[in-house]
């Protein structure tokens, strides 16, 4: 079915989502870990946005993690991780574009301080919030009985927040507040290929931490 | 009682991109007017999480995200194909759309409501720096989607129009026709379709609202010391 590349950096979330489409599905593909941050061939791949992951499939590259899954769950059909019902398929999309302009939240929270640190940690409560409420009623896991593209897309919430909490000091995530996403990090955690394809979480905390202080000190 | 309704009201991009699309499919559909400033029932009860227009109801059943509902009307109603059948070429539509929205038009937005300074300068600058691509994009082409209007026309279509009226509102020139022919060509030609002409905002509403957002959000900024 042709070559797969996968173009990413450890420990990025939007990598991993990638990467955990690809193992479910068994696709084998070759990863390439961008080392030097902005390579030349990073802005050939991605001239738009100069990010990872970029999928290369057959020499052809595609952008935007989830735009990536779409396109790995056009190509190799099997292991499904949308419904396959046009409605479901819309309800999961829904979510999906709920993690594309909610979850950054966490992520400014991350690399800012003072007022607009304040600000980035409310809207990340809202978010959980939103998705404890209407995303998770009666629900193992989004995809249903099973992960699909929606826990995938969630997934940094799993093990990323956790670090972030840790680093910036304030705990969101707390179990009495949100039982039913508590419980769900528990499940996707346990799912085989996410167990075998989590980055270490100390690890996690020495790079990230590193990271911040240089964000928070440069001009 | 419809089978198909469309929540919405008359002066959003996102909602007339969701008659193009059932017009473009002749789906018939019920067009249900709400007042999105008072927080009309009927979006708490069918888009919880957002509370925002559009919302497609289907059999009773809502969808919300006006690019997810139409990925659902493509899916639904199979006629007159608006995404490319390529799985290559419909990343690279989604992709597009994508870019689109948050580089062109929120940039857009960005530069428009910012009072005179550096910041609007960045704005301007990063604003045109994306236009720029979507202009290789529509370089000797009828439509994004070829020969045909397609999901990336339905999904930038509205753009240079509200773009237009914001540039107005906030005293900034984007997309100018020396400096971007296709673009300016292709939405000249695309406001002109008849389906498209139909739904598409009047420009003096899109004005009004943006005078009104961009003076309150200026006087803010002003208010603080």
């Amino acid at each position: 079915m042709g070559e797969v590349k996968l173009h990413g950096t450890w420990p990025s979330a939007f990598s991993y989502r990638v990467i955990w489409s690809l193992k479910l599905k068994g696709v084998p593909y070759e990863y390439i870990e961008d080392l030097s941050n902005k390579s030349s061939l990073l802005l050939q791949l991605n001239p738009v946005h100069k990010k990872i992951p970029v999928l290369v499939h057959d020499g052809k590259p595609i952008c935007e993690s989830l735009i990536i899954l779409e396109y790995i769950e056009e190509i190799w059909p099997h292991n499904p991780l949308l419904p396959t019902d046009p409605y479901e398929r819309a309800l999961a999309r829904f979510w999906l574009k709920f993690a594309e302009e909610k979850c950054p939240a966490m992520w400014i929270a991350y690399r800012t301080s003072g007022e607009e640190q304040e600000k980035a940690l409310k809207d990340t409560l809202e978010m959980l919030r939103a998705i404890e409420e209407h995303g998770l009623v009666g629900k193992k896991y989004f995809g249903g009985e099973k992960i699909g593209m929606v826990d995938i897309a969630f997934g940094q919430i799993a093990q990323w927040l956790g670090v972030i909490e840790e680093i910036v000091g304030v705990k969101l995530l707390e179990p009495q507040t949100f039982p039913r996403l508590h419980t769900w990090i528990k499940n996707f955690k346990e799912v085989p290929v996410i167990k075998e394809n989590l980055p270490d979480r100390d690890e996690m905390l020495v790079v990230y931490k590193r990271l911040r202080e240089r964000l928070l000190t440069s001009p | 009682m419809a089978e198909v309704k469309l929540i919405a009201t008359t002066d959003s991009l996102f909602c007339a991109r969701i008659e193009w699309a059932l017009k473009l499919k002749g789906v018939e559909y019920e067009f249900i007017e709400v007042d999105i400033r008072n927080k009309s029932p009927l979006l708490l009860k069918y888009n919880p999480v957002h509370k925002k227009v559009p919302v497609l109801v289907h059999h009773g059943k809502p969808i919300a995200e006006s690019l997810v509902i139409l990925e659902y009307i493509e899916e639904t109603w199979k006629n007159n194909p608006l995404l490319p059948e390529d799985p290559y070429e419909r990343s690279m539509a989604r992709f597009w759309a994508q870019f689109a929205g948050d580089k062109c038009l929120w940039g857009a937005w960005e530069a428009a409501k910012l009072a005179e300074g550096e910041g609007k300068v960045k704005a301007i600058e990063s604003t045109q720096e994306s236009l720029a691509f979507l202009e290789k994009q529509i370089e000797g082409k009828k439509y994004f989607g070829g020969e045909q209007i397609g999901f990336l026309d339905l999904a930038v279509g509205g753009i240079p129009h509200s773009l237009s009226a914001m540039e107005e509102a906030g005293g900034v020139k984007l997309l100018d026709a020396e400096r971007f022919p296709s673009l300016h060509k292709w939405a000249q030609n695309f406001i002109e379709v008849p389906v498209i002409k139909e739904c598409i905002p009047p420009r003096e509403q899109l004005l009004n609202y943006f005078n009104t957002s961009i003076s309150y959000i200026r006087s803010l900024s002003v208010a603080k010391p």
